[in-house]
């Protein structure tokens, strides 16, 4: 069947983990990941300096403080002074990580971040944790659902949303080497682990996961796995095979991918754990209107706040879960038929 | 300890008579900006630049430098006088101020002169980068120091007093704080707007050395100075009480002067005091 033949070459050319078999994948919290790039990035280069603000389990800078001891900065719960300190030592040659809860940093710390880490061009790195309602029982405040909008909008930022833990540790490490002020957000909750350690990453790049021609779905964080999915049932239900591309890099983002996807497939699902207003997808919309126009679907919160509950349940209740992902992917379809 | 011998300091005094002159023609050749906190450093800016603080115009970033940092950015037309006035870009570019396609950015902004150390305006934030600045050189065992220049208001900032508990926090003595004491902010008289007294109890009881001078007498400021910067185990404020508008009479202690500039006829007579000024310190011998 042709479906499964450009599936699994493009999931065997990315290295994918057998991700359908959901007994045997691994789930693992994005941020485990971070937590474990970071610890190597620390060994890599004894600049690299860990800033906590009174979070250290929890965004998993835990690892990097036992390990890195005379690295670690703890500063309390003072998220402006982690952008504005951190900033102070990066002019000095310090590559400083800091971490807290997305909604708290960059969330309470947005004009430090302008001004000192971009406009002044420093080489500050944002952990955003506990990002998207999938944060669960701590309900809105805590969750981070804009976070993207206002970090992409920031000349020069790096911003970046890798896929699993796996992921998320490669980033860690690959954006540590790169200089200029980088975003990079992950997840508090469990979720699948998709892509294995022979999974090539490279910041900027895209990455298809699934092939197809019909429609394109262009996402980015944990919900790829969901993308993944619906593809692969949207193929056995109705025939309409997916191409899935991993958009880890929102900023700068893979142009040429993101076209080829719209010329390849004549239409664009874009899927992510964030308002739709002025998120990832937003950014394909913007790429695509000026090159490659597109009927588009737009997977994400509709300009709502989240709420507590389990992680799944928010996910599906917000409409980014595999049905809502299928849904659009359906109506997407039919537009680009005319129908 | 720096001797400071009565030529070293005629010298200074006349050079922050310089900086003030320097002031006035950017400012009035901008149409725009802050005159009255910018006169009133005259006298500290000249002091860091001319004796305090370690610094090479031919090398402005020389890794072992001390930091000099302008938190309260709007005024940073003094910061460039002094700097043109030491050697570290010409005078004549004073007349650049807040003009298209200028170093000398309305609020200054380091990647279009990298000697400014930090991008600053937006207030609150000097303490905090130079707290990150000062960390850094206690961690590699560097012997430079890191020197903030704040304003009053800005001391109704959160972020100044994240900074302010974090410096206490890792006891950071290569780091001093200087405050512009000249009470007035654009709304009025500080204690009005936002009373900020005790102010020298709220720095002790956040676990720093306090240090009070008139910050207007260059020798005052600069024995102060010299006393903080040995002071061991702890950072140092130094609050320099300042008359805003210093230099320029019909400024003096007026507080609608701090976020606009002469008018060129305005200017003049400004030039003349501080010509009168000159010939005064010069008689002083």
């Amino acid at each position: 069947m042709p479906s499964t033949d450009t599936k699994n070459a493009a999931a065997t050319a990315m290295h994918l983990a057998e991700y359908l078999d959901a007994a045997a994948l691994k789930q693992v919290p994005t941020r485990n990941g971070f937590g474990e790039g970071l610890i190597e990035a620390g060994n890599r280069n004894k600049n690299v300096l860990a800033i906590c603000a009174d979070l250290a389990e929890s965004t998993r800078m835990e690892g990097f403080k036992n390990a890195h001891p005379d690295q670690y900065i703890e500063i309390g719960v003072a998220e402006q002074m982690l952008v504005a300190m951190a900033g102070g030592l990066a002019s000095t040659g310090k590559i400083p990580w800091i971490a807290s809860y997305a909604m708290f940093n960059p969330g309470r710390s947005w004009e430090q971040v302008r001004t000192i880490m971009a406009l002044n061009e420093t080489n500050v790195k944002i952990a955003g944790a506990h990002a998207g309602v999938s944060v669960g029982p701590d309900g809105a405040t805590h969750q981070a659902i804009e976070d993207i909008a206002i970090m992409r909008v920031i000349p020069h930022m790096l911003v970046c949303v890798p896929c699993d833990s796996i992921q998320t540790k490669k980033a860690t490490i690959a954006l540590s080497e790169k200089f200029g002020p980088t975003y990079l957000r992950f997840a508090r909750e469990k979720s699948a682990v998709i892509t294995t350690d022979e999974t090539p990453f490279e910041f900027g790049k895209a990455q298809i996961f699934r092939d197809g021609g019909d429609v394109a779905i262009v996402a980015c964080g944990i919900l790829v796995y969901n993308a993944l999915v619906a593809a692969d049932e949207l193929a056995r239900e109705d025939g309409i095979e997916c191409r899935v591309v991993n958009n880890h890099t929102i900023k700068p983002m893979d142009e040429p991918a993101i076209v080829a996807a719209a010329r390849d497939c004549g239409a664009v699902v874009t899927v992510e754990e964030h308002q739709v207003h002025a998120g990832m997808g937003s950014r394909v919309a913007e790429i695509l209107a000026e090159t490659h126009p597109v009927p588009m679907q737009f997977v994400g919160v509709h300009d709502r706040f989240g709420q507590s509950g389990d992680p799944s349940e928010l996910i599906e209740y917000y409409g980014m879960g595999v049905s809502a992902i299928k849904e659009a992917v359906r109506k997407v379809h039919r537009r680009k038929a005319g129908a | 300890m720096q001797t400071l011998s009565p030529e070293r300091l005629k010298e200074l005094e006349l050079k922050a008579n310089d900086v003030r002159e320097g002031i006035i023609r950017s400012l009035v050749a901008a149409g725009s900006g802050h005159s009255a906190g910018s006169l009133d450093m005259a006298d500290v800016f000249t002091a860091l630049y001319g004796f305090l603080a370690r610094n090479d115009a031919k090398n402005p970033e020389w890794p072992d430098r001390d930091r000099i940092l302008l938190s309260c950015g709007h005024i940073a037309p003094v910061r460039y006088s002094v700097m043109a006035n030491f050697g570290y870009f010409p005078v004549e570019e004073l007349l650049t101020l807040r003009k298209f396609g200028t170093r000398l950015q309305g609020h200054p902004e380091r990647v279009s002169l990298p000697a400014v150390e930090t991008t600053s305006g937006p207030l609150g934030e000097g303490l905090a980068q130079g707290t990150g600045m000062a960390l850094s050189a206690k961690m590699d065992n560097k012997d430079w120091r890191v020197y903030v220049v704040t304003s009053d208001a800005e001391h109704e900032c959160g972020l100044h007093w994240e900074a302010a508990m974090t410096a206490g926090k890792f006891k950071l003595d290569n780091l001093m704080c200087i405050i512009d004491r000249n009470f007035i902010q654009i709304d009025g008289s500080t204690e009005d707007v936002m009373p900020l007294e005790p102010l020298a109890d709220k720095y002790r009881a956040f676990n720093w050395e306090v240090f009070e001078c008139d910050g207007n007498d260059m020798r005052e400021f600069i024995e102060t100075a010299e006393r903080a910067k040995a002071f061991k185990g702890k950072p140092q404020v130094i609050i320099a009480h300042t008359v805003p508008g210093k230099g320029v009479s019909y400024m003096e202690g007026d507080y609608t002067w701090h976020g606009k500039p002469p008018t060129k006829d305005q200017g003049e007579k400004a030039l003349a005091e501080l010509e009168a000024n000159r010939q005064r310190i010069l008689a002083n011998a």
